[in-house]
């Protein structure tokens, strides 16, 4: 008897404790979740006209969209323009400021830094290098007597001119799980190396590479999520254009929301954006986990 | 024991305290939310201005908001409104006037003024600015810091290459002519001044539709449900456009950027700029060059849109709200206020009245550039709006900046849009 209450009792408290943590993801993680696709089989309510079960109307029209096409292809030509780059130029600049060097710390806090700055300042900056005639990039190409180009009006380049803001924002702070990483890396494994005569680039191939895959991981998956993340910068120089050239899956999905109030289809568009990063990060891990060697 | 009492008792003083918070004051509160879309001195002057009414005017009590940019204000009171809690006052641009009655938010002011009131006082505003005011014979808009584009011309490029610096451009022909005397390369052929700079991103409609009425045609009906985008004089104008950059080569290629417009102005890499009054008080401060302003140059007659943004009044507040709201819009669009508001940032007053303030007359004679803008207002029309506007506008801007980078033909681009636009609108007909 004594027992089951006891037993009991240890139940409640165990509840006690989960409580708090679990209002609070269920709340701001799991219900909005769940809502989110429950709307997306909704009509958007306006005014005096409730919401309507529709059905799978959102999902039919989501096939119809050409900008929605056109945004999802952005994202995708996003995510493979900026998650190798950055992760390379990432473990480049680890290694390089990992070795020995004059002004090591200054070098770190120069790579670090267009992590700290808010996107949002970063994006009004790069306005101005981009700006046609007087930004800083065509002052710098009319040395050379290039003209004048306008880098984010011009459908063929705005895309690639934000996918250069995000890897030049996202470099440095991957740049630092890589630093942490090589610094973890037992200093005796090079000294072995260099014993039996193993060339550097040897060295980092075979030895420091392996050992970096776990950080490799991480790294790679949070740039997968952070190219569908990013999109401040968007708002800030180009707002989408020219007609939706480097507009991006989630600033479709803000427009959406809050400029069309088609809350309905933003939802549907959602549920989209749920699904890739679900896929994309679960396939990472099953294809990428068994290549790795954990410690 | 000693425990629960204490509890208790600290559980009474919050209720007690819960209480005399939610006590409802003598006076009637108002919540108004206000953007800032140029900078300066908007938001100090609005916040100035709602004190010194405060101030004398004890039975009210005003909280002005500052919520951002035009977009971000009527964000948040569409969410605070959707939330139970919507603002009972707020500036909101003219054009998302049928977004908030699609809504059920706003009321329309002739419910809450006298026949008088609406004669003398809604009907002393400019005409041009009541256009996107009004909807359905009702007024659900009192205009407020409004604007209207206009064109700054540098006199010193003008002299430069034997222009009369004192005359801008008249017609569209010749702002090609005076354009292509402007334009200016350097030794390896690459343009170093452009003659004119119509900026495109983001809202490219907008400047848009001074070309539109200049060749004599309006984008939508009054009733908001109606686009006429594919009208062969609003193709016309947008090849007209197209070809600035592409066959007079006067305009630099691809979206010209807003932001950074005035910037190229200073530097002298545009000699001549389209872009709104609203900048008035900024060019004056930072132009290194004598320059001049002028209206729009016509084609078949003068034309501008109107912009910016209007007073609404929610329908969710009690009825003292509402009519401290009015009150109160009255009493900031009166000509004192509105010339006070003019002068520190370069909207349009809305009134023929606030001009005839010793204020104003003093300001225009220091600065007579000044008037344009309002003298413009008799050839103004109302700015593109429509149900689910901002929809129709994206459909709108989407064709415009195909065509301007060269994606799209503008018949066809246009021929699209307004496909689309139908599509939207036909449930509102």
């Amino acid at each position: 008897m004594r027992n089951t209450i006891n037993l009991r009792l240890s139940w409640v408290n165990a509840w006690l404790l989960l409580t708090p943590a679990m209002i609070l993801v269920i709340g701001f993680t799991h219900f909005p979740a769940v809502k989110t696709f429950w709307n997306s089989f909704f009509s958007t309510p306006r005014g005096k006209r409730p919401a309507v079960f529709t059905g799978l109307e959102n999902y039919h029209y989501l096939l119809q969209d050409d900008i929605f096409w056109t945004v999802l292809k952005n994202n995708l030509l996003f995510s493979l323009g900026t998650v190798p780059t950055s992760v390379c130029i990432a473990l480049a600049m680890a290694l390089w400021v990992n070795g020995k060097l004059h002004g090591r710390g200054f070098m770190r806090m120069a790579f670090f830094t267009p992590t700290v700055l808010p996107l949002i300042a970063v994006a009004n900056i790069w306005l101005f290098y981009y700006t046609p005639g007087f930004g800083l990039i065509d002052q710098i190409r009319s040395l050379f007597g290039l003209p004048e180009q306008n880098w984010l009006g011009n459908p063929d380049y705005a895309l690639a001119a934000v996918i250069v803001v995000a890897i030049w924002k996202e470099a440095g702070f991957f740049m630092v799980f890589y630093l942490a990483a090589l610094q973890s890396i037992p200093p005796n494994l090079r000294e072995a190396a260099q014993l039996e005569g193993a060339s550097s680039w040897y060295f980092f191939r075979r030895v420091a590479f392996p050992l970096l895959m776990p950080t490799t991981l991480f790294v790679s998956v949070n740039a997968v999520i952070n190219s569908f993340r990013l999109v401040d910068h968007i708002f800030v120089m180009t707002e989408g254009g020219p007609n939706n050239a480097s507009s991006l899956l989630l600033f479709y999905i803000y427009e959406t929301a809050f400029k069309f109030w088609e809350t309905g289809y933003a939802a549907t568009l959602t549920v989209v954006l749920v699904v890739l990063l679900s896929i994309f990060s679960v396939g990472q891990f099953f294809l990428v986990d068994k290549r790795i060697h954990y410690r | 024991m000693k425990q629960t009492r204490q509890r208790m008792a600290a559980l009474i003083g919050a209720v007690t305290l819960t209480l005399s918070v939610a006590m409802p004051a003598q006076a009637v509160d108002l919540q108004f939310f206000f953007p800032v879309a140029v900078g300066g001195k908007a938001a100090e002057t609005i916040e100035s201005l709602t004190r010194e009414y405060v101030s004398s005017n004890s039975d009210v009590n005003i909280e002005a908001v500052y919520a951002g940019s035009y977009q971000d204000t009527v964000t948040k009171a569409l969410t605070a409104a959707q939330g139970g809690k919507p603002p009972q006052l707020a500036v909101i641009l003219a054009v998302d006037m049928f977004t908030l009655i699609d809504e059920d938010l706003i009321v329309p002011f002739d419910d809450l003024l006298s026949d008088a009131d609406k004669k003398d006082w809604i009907g002393g505003f400019y005409p041009a600015f009541m256009e996107n005011s009004q909807t359905g014979g009702k007024t659900y808009g009192i205009p407020f810091q409004r604007s209207t584009p206009v064109l700054y011309w540098n006199k010193d490029a003008f002299a430069e290459v034997g222009l009369d610096p004192d005359t801008p451009p008249a017609t569209w022909d010749e702002m090609v002519s005076f354009g292509e005397k402007l334009v200016k390369k350097d030794g390896d052929g690459n343009v170093v001044r452009w003659g004119v700079r119509i900026p495109s991103s983001g809202f490219p409609y907008w400047l848009f539709q001074g070309l539109t009425t200049q060749n004599g045609v309006i984008l939508m009906n009054s009733d908001g449900n109606e686009t006429y985008f594919d009208d062969p004089k609003v193709v016309e104008a947008l090849q007209y456009m197209v070809d600035l950059s592409q066959k007079y080569g006067v305009m630099a290629p691809g979206i010209i950027e807003w932001g950074t417009t005035p910037k190229a102005f200073f530097e002298g890499a545009t000699a001549m700029m389209w872009t709104t009054t609203g900048n008035l008080t900024n060019v004056r401060t930072n132009a290194p060059f004598p320059f001049g302003v002028a209206m729009l140059p016509a084609k078949e007659r003068r034309g501008a849109p109107t912009g910016g943004g209007n007073f609404y009044i929610f329908k969710d507040s009690s009825d003292e709200q509402k009519k401290a709201s009015v009150d109160f819009v009255k009493w900031i669009t009166a000509p004192e206020q509105a010339a006070q508001w003019t002068i520190a940032t370069g909207y349009v007053a809305p009134r023929p009245d606030d001009w005839e303030t010793p204020a104003l007359k003093a300001y225009v004679e220091d600065f007579p550039p000044a008037l344009v803008a309002r003298n413009q207002l008799e050839f103004a029309v109302a700015e593109l709006s429509t149900y689910q506007n901002q929809r129709i506008t994206t459909i709108f801007n989407d064709a415009l900046e195909a065509s301007i980078t060269g994606e799209k033909a503008p018949q066809a681009a246009l021929a699209e849009a307004q496909e689309k636009a139908d599509r939207i609108l036909k449930d509102y007909r």
